[in-house]
């Protein structure tokens, strides 16, 4: 079998090219180095006992968190009633508006940013954080509606007639049926949706301002000034923190389907 | 005034493209209808009509002298068995069950021995704690059965109910329909598309095509006496020759085929009117047909093309007047190589159709 002996040499290479940054990223967080050196010359510890005692960092760290949890939710409670309308029904116009759920596949992030700031900051004049809790919420609503969406696809909408059919109101019928069943697609949606919210630079950059910013802009301009290890630390953290709940909500409930 | 009766109803899924046009049907209290048809037909929307899932454009959907016409699903006492049974994937069989019950607010201490009663019915008993995903087919159309009879519906509409299940399973499963619909008397509409099925569980059947109805009779009127020629195909009468008539008597029509003289006994209801000259297409069951040597009435010339062995009869296929006609007979192959033989075709054996 001489092709699946390429096959698997191609399959092995994208494997490096995928793995190999995120790998080099960890083993050079151990570093006794202060500048980014690879293969590190020594171990230690100091550039994770820098992270944790960076102010902005922890500061930051939490507005990420706060940001995306809120704006995650919001999107999610708006995501799910679009989504089902948009599975379930037919109405004119339903293919624009598929077509805008998958913007944010195909409108780069930059101008997405800039058009939010023109927007809020601008012409409505809203507060630095409730323009970035509204910019966030904006962005995600798509992804939400879309992973929302196929779970419902998946769901027979036979199910929700019998639940009608002995008496419950369709909207009862939604709570009491669709919702439990829909379960692991709202988890993906949710992990989905704050990933991409904890991760975002280019909407939060413009949507930041004085005293308000979120851990990835923060980096940036820790970046700017020092070139040592300390990012590589806080990636390591952010890698294995995303890697223990994804692999957790996949355990329980199988999640990867909807992503 | 019958139990059910949709009157004048055009239903569909867009508006101005109705699939049921004109419909009309009336079903009797304690009646077991059954709606049979090929696949597309619109039994489906028929069940769906009734349930009120679909709100018809035009016409009444009275049950019971109650006009539910612009009643919600909800609120008409119907139950439901669908084709995929719809089991709530998340509930237990228990819960399932008592799902129509918490939602009608049945007194909570009535609930338990309402239950219980009915999985005894299905043969459940001792499955209560059990998800869906934990049973078998047949286990769960009996669950999806019971959730629906245990709110004591006005009505029970089943859409091909055992069509998932294996050929003993449908067996089984069909008889203990039949005992549960002779034990509680409920009326019920079933959906299928298996003949033998509609044949042994109705007390009338309903075929359908391309959303009309073609026919509406007992099981003996369908499979004896089809009234259109789409009605006889369907219940196997598979061979048709086509010729004109001669004569008209009380109770018998003589056909001529290509020079063959034909003689009928068997007039449908269509047929009453037929006067010579008419064009007509004459039907007949492959098993019906009998292969000679001999010429003499209802015979006509016909060519063997080949034969199968098939065990206890033989299926042949010939040529007659232009027409493939298959034939089956007992006993083995004919010996032989006569390839040029007569059919006759018995006169209680043939049908009349006009064409
Ligand atoms: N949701 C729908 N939207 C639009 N058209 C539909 C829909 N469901 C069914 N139809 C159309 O309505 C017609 C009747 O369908 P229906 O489901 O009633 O058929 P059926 O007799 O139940 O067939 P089967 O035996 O395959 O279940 C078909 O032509 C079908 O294409
Ligand atoms: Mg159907």
């Amino acid at each position: 079998m001489k092709n699946s002996k390429i096959l698997i040499a191609i399959m092995a290479l994208m494997f490096v090219f995928l793995i190999g940054p995120f790998v080099v990223i960890i083993i050079s967080s151990f570093s006794n180095d202060a500048v980014m050196r690879f293969p590190p010359r020594g171990f230690s510890l100091q550039w994770y006992e820098k992270v944790l005692n960076i102010q902005m960092f922890q500061t930051t760290f939490w507005m990420s968190l706060k940001t995306g949890l809120a704006a995650t939710f919001t999107a999610l409670l708006l995501g799910v009633p679009v989504a089902y309308t948009n599975v379930r029904f037919r109405y004119p116009g339903k293919n624009v508006l598929e077509l805008f759920f998958s913007s944010p596949a195909i409108v780069p992030g930059l101008v997405i940013g800039f058009s939010l700031l023109r927007f809020f900051i601008y012409v409505t004049q809203v507060p630095i954080l409730l323009g970035l809790y509204l910019g966030h919420t904006a962005i995600l609503f798509p992804y939400t509606v879309r992973v929302v969406s196929a779970s419902l696809r998946n769901f027979d909408p036979g199910i929700e007639e019998a639940a009608v059919s002995l008496g419950s109101t369709p909207l009862h019928a939604f709570f009491a049926v669709v919702l439990p069943n829909i379960r692991s697609g709202l988890v993906a949606a949710f992990i989905l949706a704050f990933i991409t919210s904890f991760n975002n630079v280019p909407v939060s950059l413009f949507l930041t301002g004085p005293g308000v910013a979120t851990l990835p802009i923060q980096m940036l301009i820790y970046m700017e000034y020092y070139f040592d290890p300390t990012i590589s630390a806080l990636s390591s953290i952010l890698i294995v923190l995303t890697v223990i709940i994804v692999q957790a909500a996949e355990k329980l409930l199988g999640i990867s389907k909807y992503m | 005034m019958s139990f059910i009766e949709l009157t004048n109803i055009d239903a569909g899924y867009e508006k101005g493209k109705p699939i049921l046009k004109d419909f009309h049907v009336s079903v009797e209290q304690g009646e077991l209808v059954s709606l049979l048809g090929p696949s597309g037909c619109g039994k489906t929307t028929t069940l769906r009509t009734i349930a009120g899932f679909i709100m018809a454009e035009k016409g009444k959907v009275v049950i019971g002298g109650r006009d539910y016409s612009n009643v919600p699903p909800n609120k008409r006492n119907i139950g439901l068995v669908f084709q995929n049974y719809a089991l709530f994937p998340h509930l237990s069989v228990y819960d399932n069950v008592a799902y129509g019950l918490r939602r009608r607010k049945v007194a909570k201490e009535l609930i338990p021995e309402k239950i219980a009663n009915v999985l005894k019915l299905v043969s459940l008993t001792g499955y209560e704690k059990r998800l869906p995903s934990e049973l078998s087919g047949g286990q769960r159309q009996r669950v999806a059965l019971a959730r629906s009879i245990v709110i004591e519906p006005d009505l029970l509409l089943l859409d091909e109910p055992l069509s998932n299940l294996d050929a003993k399973l449908r067996d089984e499963m069909r008889a203990e329909l039949s005992r549960l619909q002779h034990q509680l008397g409920i009326t019920m509409i079933y959906v299928t598309h298996d003949q033998v099925e509609a044949l042994s569980l109705s007390s009338r059947i309903i075929v359908m095509n391309e959303g009309n109805i073609e026919q509406m009779g007992t099981p003996e009127d369908i499979y004896e006496r089809p009234a259109t020629p789409f009605v006889a195909n369907f219940v196997g009468f598979d061979n048709s020759l086509t010729g004109t008539v001669r004569a008209v008597q009380k109770h018998r029509v003589t056909v001529e085929v290509n020079g063959s003289s034909f003689v009928s006994t068997r007039v449908t209801q269509v047929a009453g009117g037929l006067s010579p000259g008419d064009q007509v297409a004459l039907f007949f069951r492959p098993d019906d047909t009998s292969l000679t040597d001999e010429a003499g009435e209802n015979t006509i010339a016909g060519e063997i093309l080949y034969v199968n062995y098939q065990g206890n009869t033989s299926s042949y296929a010939l040529k007659v007047d232009q027409e493939s006609i298959r034939a089956v007979m007992p006993g083995r192959p004919m010996s032989g190589d006569t390839r040029e033989i007569r059919m006759r075709i018995d006169p209680e054996k043939l049908i009349i159709e006009r064409v």
